[in-house]
């Protein structure tokens, strides 16, 4: 294509569909399942709305962002769905409805979020398990922890200020309405994960460690540090995500289940590479808000909800699908 | 792209034939639905303010041949102790069982929720020779009933809470039902709604026998009576889903009148997508978890909540003891299935209790209450 020789030059409208495929294409189905949206229900863009499905987002999209660290790497982290259940059954049980209980209950849920990051990342490199047998014990056993400590039914309630930041919203602001505090939140955290990915040493390592390990060692990067890092945003996210869901819907034993899925859905939607190597954050993040879209799309077509896993599955076949096609296709460019 | 596109359209098709075939009305039996709706209305036999020893039209039988000395070993294959009405129910079961000091062993087998498991569950206890008598909660209908026939063969066999497809158990036990529970539901909104409305259905699972039920139970009326149901969806019995659907819908439809529930876990988080979506209250009907009554009364709903009682966890341990002491009881041993109306919401308010407490647990006169069942 960029052989300037060609006579038979590619159209404008053409090379500019190809550079949106390039930068990644989760932004081009996004914007389609927006537009949509709103020809079902013209409402779905009003700002109040709008925002009101970001709220609702927000929770997917950090976990999305702490995964992309993760699978960057070469790695997974199945065990966020479980510590986001753990997040809120704990919240629930130590606060026990008590404002007052509401900021050192915080504080001691990141501390559990940042041992189970370590924990998960010192296992993960120094023993060389596989992240993701790591992981998936991980996931039992914080499962077993919440159902031994709460024995089997959730206990206490989350205080409205805790609460507030799944739930509350900012009235009267000009143009926007309503504005959800998780929405002002989920900002702030886009910057600070996109800032982190791409603009410190931290992101570059973790793409390095991710593409190859022994190169990324023998130039010099601490591959065990890079990986813990990893692996400890992605258990703070969940943490975060989890007052927030607890915070958007109330305390239930089920409220994680299947998040680490919908999670890593989200970045293989955003053209992160699944053994690693290569990621891009702002379209992880949108890869959740796609997901997001398309469950509530499923709601207004008013297709049966069961269909959400399906449709789950079939993106990640069909998203991997489609990088691997667009790989052949250009190796077979290059060699013409 | 195009082929991705193709292939998802194809998905939807296939998924979406295949859950309306398996929802084409096979959950339908018109005689049970008639049988409960007449029990409703029945007055149950026993002692007054025990409703887990009552019974509805029962037919006694003999055990007499059954009737064994003590002290006795009872077992119990369990379908699973995973959602918190299990968990109220198998708390209130083990108290009962130390309520009985001639059971000087009480064995409890978990399937977690898998019928493979159940049924070797069951053989096992068999094999041990050890029980006098089996409980089973049987995880689903079709698949366990073999296991049961089964040990009929080597030792009484009591089955409660879901059923099997064979008569052999010497008792049944189970409140009144589905169809019932539904029904209730739905007759309430119609009450509520004498020119008509939107309502919502919020299902958690399909092609499970006990909540289909409870949807067939409330469809017809809905039909019958001309509200528009505007949606059935599942809610897989998750907040953060259910609270997602609600506000579509409000955007969708502007208000919603009334909300049908086939469980009432997540009522609370449908009545909250009404509050942050600044839309009035929703005649809404849920069921006798702690959270969704204390939300009833200190905001004024208008509800009404059927109930799946969790006292019917006492009753096996009950009858095992009559069986094994020869005393006559019920073969089909229906219990008393109450309502909780405007009237009746106070006395079912325990503040005390966790708030997925379900207040129907029959256990406050219990050892242990309310710590054992993680109140305070």
């Amino acid at each position: 294509m960029s052989d300037a020789t060609t006579v038979t030059r590619t159209p404008a409208w053409k090379l500019a569909l190809l550079g949106v495929g390039k930068v990644a294409p989760v932004f081009f189905v996004l914007l389609v399942l927006i537009v949509w949206i709103t020809i079902l229900n013209p409402r779905f863009i009003e700002p109040t709305f709008f925002l009101n499905f970001l709220r609702r987002s927000a929770p997917l999209m950090i976990l999305a962002a702490g995964q992309l660290f993760v699978v960057v790497t070469g790695g997974f982290d199945l065990s966020q769905g479980s510590l986001v259940t753990l997040t809120v059954l704990a919240g629930a049980l130590l606060a026990f409805a008590d404002p007052t209980n509401t900021w050192w209950v915080i504080l001691f849920l990141y501390g559990m979020g940042l041992s189970v990051g370590v924990f998960n990342g010192s296992v993960t490199t120094f023993l060389r398990v596989p992240s993701f047998i790591t992981t998936l014990g991980m996931l039992l056993t914080l499962k077993g922890i919440g159902l031994l400590w709460t024995g089997g039914a959730p206990r206490g309630a989350l205080p409205e200020n805790f609460r507030a930041f799944g739930r509350a919203t900012i009235d009267g602001v000009p143009l926007l309405g309503r504005l959800p505090w998780a929405v002002i939140i989920l900002v702030v955290l886009s910057t600070l994960f996109i800032y982190l990915f791409h603009r410190t040493v931290l992101g570059k390592h973790a793409l390095a460690v991710g593409d190859n390990q022994r190169a990324a060692a023998l130039a010099g990067i601490n591959v065990h540090l890079v990986r813990i890092s990893a692996f400890t945003i992605s258990s703070l996210s969940a943490v975060t995500a989890g007052i927030m869901l607890g915070g958007f819907s109330g305390v239930s034993m089920n409220v994680g289940d299947g998040l680490e899925l919908e999670a890593i859905s989200a970045v293989v939607l955003g053209g992160a590479a699944l053994l690693g190597g290569r990621g891009n954050m702002p379209a992880a993040l949108a890869g959740a808000l796609t997901l997001q879209a398309l469950f509530t799309l499923l709601n207004f077509l008013g297709l049966p909800s069961p269909l959400r896993v399906t449709v789950q599955g079939a993106i990640i076949i069909g998203a991997v699908g489609f990088a691997a096609w667009r790989a052949v296709r250009a190796g077979h460019e290059r060699g013409a | 792209m195009h082929r991705l596109l193709t292939a998802l359209t194809l998905l939807f098709l296939m998924a979406g034939l295949t859950t309306a075939l398996a929802q084409s009305g096979e959950f339908f039996d018109p005689d049970q639905l008639a049988f409960e709706l007449a029990a409703m209305e029945m007055e149950p036999e026993g002692p007054e303010g025990k409703p887990w020893i009552q019974a509805l039209a029962p037919e006694y039988i003999d055990t007499s041949e059954h009737a064994k000395d003590g002290p006795w070993t009872v077992c119990f294959s369990n379908a699973g102790v995973d959602n918190p009405w299990r968990v109220v129910g198998f708390t209130t079961m083990e108290a009962e069982v130390d309520l009985h000091p001639e059971i000087a062993t009480f064995v409890h087998v978990d399937a977690e929720g898998s019928d493979n498991k159940q049924i070797s569950d069951i053989s096992g206890l068999l094999a041990s020779g050890d029980c006098d008598i089996l409980i089973v909660s049987p995880n689903t209908t079709a698949a366990l009933t073999p296991a049961v026939e089964a040990a009929c063969e080597v030792l009484p066999v009591i089955v409660f809470d879901r059923g099997v497809n064979t008569d052999c158990p010497v008792s049944f036990i189970r409140p009144i039902g589905g169809y019932a529970f539904g029904a209730a539901a739905a007759n309430f909104i119609v009450e509520q709604l004498p020119e008509g409305g939107n309502v919502l259905a919020l299902r958690i699972l399909p092609g499970v026998d006990v909540l289909e039920h409870r949807w067939a139970g409330a469809e017809r009326i809905f039909a019958d009576a001309g509200l528009r149901v505007v949606g059935a969806e599942f809610t897989e019995g998750s907040n953060a889903n259910t609270k997602s659907i609600v506000e579509d819908y409000l955007q969708l439809f502007g208000t919603i009148d009334a909300i049908w529930m086939d469980a009432g876990a997540t009522a609370l988080a449908a009545i909250e997508a009404f509050e942050d979506f600044g839309a009035p209250y929703p005649i809404i009907t849920g069921e006798d978890q702690q959270d969704f009554l204390i939300k009833w009364r200190d905001e004024g709903l208008t509800a009404v909540a059927p109930t799946f009682p969790t006292y019917q966890w006492r009753t096996p341990i009950i009858a095992a003891t009559m069986i094994l002491s020869g005393e006559s009881l019920p073969s089909y041993w229906v219990l008393p299935q109450p309502v909780i109306t405007e009237e009746t919401l106070e006395s079912y308010i325990q503040p005390n209790m966790p708030p997925l407490h379900y207040a129907l647990c029959g256990c406050e006169d219990m050892p242990g209450f309310p710590e054992r069942w993680g109140g305070r």
